[in-house]
């Protein structure tokens, strides 16, 4: 089975800072690949490489069988990459149903053919605000929303593109115990449904209940992927985390 | 086309002479947007106020005019630290330094220009001092002492930023400040503070450009705008925020300036910064010496 | 209010205020409110790319200039009505602004800003040594007195008018449909997050490319009859700065986020600047600007519309 997603030993600097170093990485469809590693990894940067929020300098990275170095990430998500950001950016003159609507008009009714009904775009829009528990803020401005609320709608958001694989990165940030049981049953259900998901996260009980297989970052290179309880036991691993 | 050697060589040594004072035009910028990025075109402004208050200063008083702008130093510091507390407080707080943030700062320009206009008329103005005629000789080339003194000027005020960036507390800051702001905030100094005393300084360096400036050349109000594209595309060209690359980038920018106007006329010299601007930023916006 | 029903509303109005202007007859109005119905469209088509998409442009100038230069070049080589030179003007100023954003958009906001500023004066450089159209010492476009049209005479000043009213007409109707189009929600994307835009699927890029090559284009419509309207052309008036200034005070004054700010900030500004140049002095005009500008910035970030905006959300909270 071909991977969904291919990260073919790319590399990354800012200046003189080596922000990725060869990292290797693949993600088969279907998968729960659960991305960890201390500040300042890498994570985020490779999260931007994949996405084509950034270029990588060599490597390629390949998506459904095709490269694609050299897109820009709103090609990449027409073909099916999806990602929330770290810190939320909500388009902040809309309100929560308008932000929606963006990535429906302009990515999935971009890619399939007849163009859907106001009523349908609205409807879908308020189911997936429902999915997140944001409904019956439909319309307000992202202004008004908590912290939580905001990583919620970048989730939504991230969903509503209807994506192949989609990328949660550290979308629990703050939030209660029974939130993240949420967002996991959630991301779980997306899953059930065919969307591969790579979830970064910091909160490791999160990241071993939801992953089929862990992969840990470390300045810039990948030191660990395999299962979740190997990795966690892995010397290299522990000693990153709880230092020397 | 019948090339003088002498011709070219003084053409080249005029550059390197402006390409000096230009580097004391665009150090301002260097800092406020190369370091705290900040879209200060009003900054020509402010340097064309300085020569204005230099020649007020020297008609009437018969001082100096680059002592002048020594002793205009703090007023110019403290306008630059007014302007950045309204600029951080109407724009940076909220958000909106891209489209109001470059607004504010081109009505300044705007303002300025036309105040200046209202009070001192739209005549040339420049100023008098013992260096303005006479000229040194070597050899071939013929180096105008009112070119001389001003790139000497320059350079010296150019080091000096360049000790202060490198060598003090508040200037190491300063750059800290351009590249980790949450950084700096954990080492316990201010950011907000660092960057208004930066972008002070950034104003104060318009007081001695602008003398300078009336030196080299006769002033009017809507000078300013030439040099827009110049300090940017200087600023560009050299790499944002590096000093060394400011400098050579204004010689650079001096000498192609000067060998167009003198081979192919004058009226030509706005395209060339303009032009240069616009070229470096399609093709390589992190500069010549590129991060 | 669909666009259809907008747009007969719009022409009724501007129908009514040429029956009115004509019934008048005075030359000096026909003139100011030429004046005030080429920043309409001046400020229009600079909201576009700055208001909705959030891109400054400070060389407004450039474009209008444009518009005017193309119409002194055709004048000279073959000369044909005016409406075919404002589509010639439109053409030749959107190409420009096309290409302009092809090498400028892919740099973040502050830097497309510059180099507008440079893109004008470098035009300006260009055309002040083109000696076809007159370079420096500029060119004289003699007016004809009237004009003969379906066996009615109209005097000329009138034509020009006409004209400019039904451009700011067009450009009023343009701006309100892009409003409230897929186009327009894109173009509010790319102002609140171009990042996120992206990673939602907008394409931002042709979206920015749109709205530079439709803003250029619209300028360069206002400039094409200018050289008709002033009768001598020199670079100084057609690129000079109060075009940049105005096109950008204009819609910050009046408001951004709609196709209602540019109308009202051209209309107040404009016809302030027609008194206070008549009464005062030009140089005083320009400074009014000026700090109007930079006041309304600071104080009243979303324009006089959001202000009235604010004013009714605060009455309808109980």
């Amino acid at each position: 089975m071909t991977a969904l997603l291919h990260v073919d030993n790319i590399s990354k600097r800012f200046g003189g800072f080596v922000a990725l170093d060869g990292v290797e990485l693949m993600v088969q469809p279907g998968e729960r690949l659960g991305l960890i590693g201390p500040n300042g990894s890498g994570k985020s940067t490779l999260v931007n490489c994949i996405c084509g929020t950034l270029q990588n300098e060599s490597g390629s990275v390949r998506f459904d069988g095709q490269v694609v170095d050299g897109l820009a990430a709103h090609q990449r998500t027409h073909r099916g990459i999806a990602r929330s950001f770290q810190l939320p950016r909500p388009f902040t003159s809309m309100t929560l149903v308008d932000n929606l609507r963006i990535p429906l008009l302009y990515t999935v009714h971009a890619r399939s053919g007849p163009l859907r009904s106001t009523g349908d775009l609205d409807a879908r829009c308020h189911e997936l605000l429902e999915m997140v528990g944001l409904v019956k803020k439909a319309k307000q401005m992202p202004r008004d929303l908590t912290q939580v609320e905001m990583r919620k709608l970048e989730l939504a958001r991230a969903v509503a593109a209807e994506p192949k694989l989609l990328i949660a990165d550290e979308s629990m940030a703050g939030l209660s115990h029974s939130e993240i049981e949420d967002i996991l049953t959630l991301l779980v259900r997306l899953n059930e449904r065919g969307i591969t998901v790579i979830l970064i996260e910091h909160i490791m009980s999160a990241v071993m209940s939801f992953s089929q297989r862990l992969a840990v970052l470390v300045s810039g290179k990948k030191i660990a992927d395999g299962k979740p309880e190997d990795v966690v036991r892995n010397p290299e691993v522990v000693r990153a985390y709880l230092g020397q | 086309m019948d090339i003088s050697f002498d011709l070219l060589l003084n053409a080249i040594a005029a550059g390197l002479l402006l390409g000096g004072f230009y580097a004391a035009v665009t150090a301002g910028v260097s800092i406020s947007f190369g370091m705290l990025d900040i879209v200060n075109i009003a900054h020509p402004g402010f340097v064309i106020l300085g020569s204005y208050l230099a020649y007020f200063i020297n008609i009437n008083f018969g001082v100096d005019p680059i002592l002048v702008s020594i002793l205009m130093l703090p007023a110019f510091y403290a306008l630059g630290s007014a302007v950045y507390q309204v600029y951080y407080l109407s724009f940076e707080k909220r958000g909106q330094e891209s489209l109001r943030g470059l607004a504010f700062f081109f009505g300044l320009l705007f303002v300025t220009e036309v105040s200046l206009i209202l009070v001192f008329g739209v005549d040339y103005r420049y100023v008098e001092a013992a260096y303005i005629g006479p000229s040194i000789h070597i050899g071939l080339v013929d180096l105008p002492l009112r070119m001389l003194v001003p790139c000497l000027a320059a350079l010296a005020l150019f080091g000096a930023i360049e000790l202060f960036i490198t060598r003090t507390f508040t200037g190491r800051a300063i750059m800290a400040v351009s590249q980790d702001q949450l950084a700096l905030q954990l080492m316990a100094a201010d950011p907000i503070r660092i960057k208004r005393i930066a972008f002070g300084i950034s104003i104060a360096t318009c007081a001695i450009a602008g003398a300078l400036l009336i030196i080299i050349q006769p002033v009017e109000p809507s000078v300013g705008r030439e040099y827009i594209g110049r300090v940017f595309a200087i600023c560009v060209l050299g790499g944002l925020g590096s000093m060394p690359g400011t400098l050579i980038a204004a010689m650079l920018l001096g000498i192609v300036e000067s060998l167009t106007a003198t081979f192919y006329g004058p009226s030509w010299a706005p395209a060339v910064s303009f032009g240069f601007l616009l070229l470096t930023l399609a093709f390589r916006p992190a500069g010549l010496l590129g991060r | 209010m669909n666009t259809a029903k907008f747009s007969l509303i719009a022409i009724a109005i501007g129908a009514a205020v040429l029956a009115f202007a004509h019934w008048f007859k005075v030359d000096y109005l026909y003139f100011a409110s030429y004046t005030i119905l080429q920043f309409i469209v001046l400020a229009t088509a600079w909201n576009i790319l700055g208001g909705y998409c959030g891109y400054v442009n400070f060389g407004s100038a450039a474009f209008f200039a444009m518009g005017a230069y193309s119409s002194v070049f055709m004048h000279k080589f073959y000369p044909l009505p005016i409406p075919v030179l404002i589509v010639i003007g439109a053409i030749v100023s959107g190409i420009a602004g096309f290409g302009m954003g092809y090498l400028t958009l892919r740099l973040r906001g502050s830097f497309f800003a510059i180099a507008t500023l440079a893109l004008a004066v470098v035009l300006q450089t260009l055309v002040v040594n083109w000696d076809y159209v007159g370079g420096s010492r500029g060119a004289y476009i003699l007016r004809p007195e009237s004009l003969e049209f379906a066996g009615i005479t109209i005097n000329y000043i009138e034509y020009l008018f006409a004209l400019m009213l039904a451009l700011a007409v067009i450009a009023l109707v343009t701006a309100r449909v892009i409003e409230r189009s897929q186009l327009g929600f894109g173009f509010a994307t790319i102002r609140d997050d171009e990042l996120a835009a992206e990673a939602c699927g907008v394409p931002t890029l042709r979206l920015k490319l749109i709205a530079t090559t439709l803003s250029g284009a619209f300028m360069g419509m206002a400039g094409a009859p200018f050289p008709y309207y002033i009768g001598y052309l020199q670079p100084s008036s057609a690129f000079g700065l109060e075009y940049a200034v105005n096109s950008i005070a204009m819609p910050m004054i009046g408001g951004t986020t709609s196709w209602v700010g540019p109308l009202v900030g051209a209309i107040l500004l404009g016809s302030a600047q027609q008194y206070a140049t008549v009464t005062i002095s030009s140089a005083v005009n320009l400074l009014i600007v000026g700090l109007m500008l930079v006041g309304f910035v600071i104080i009243a970030p979303n324009g006089l519309i959001g202000l009235v905006q604010e004013r009714l959300r605060a009455r309808r909270k109980p």
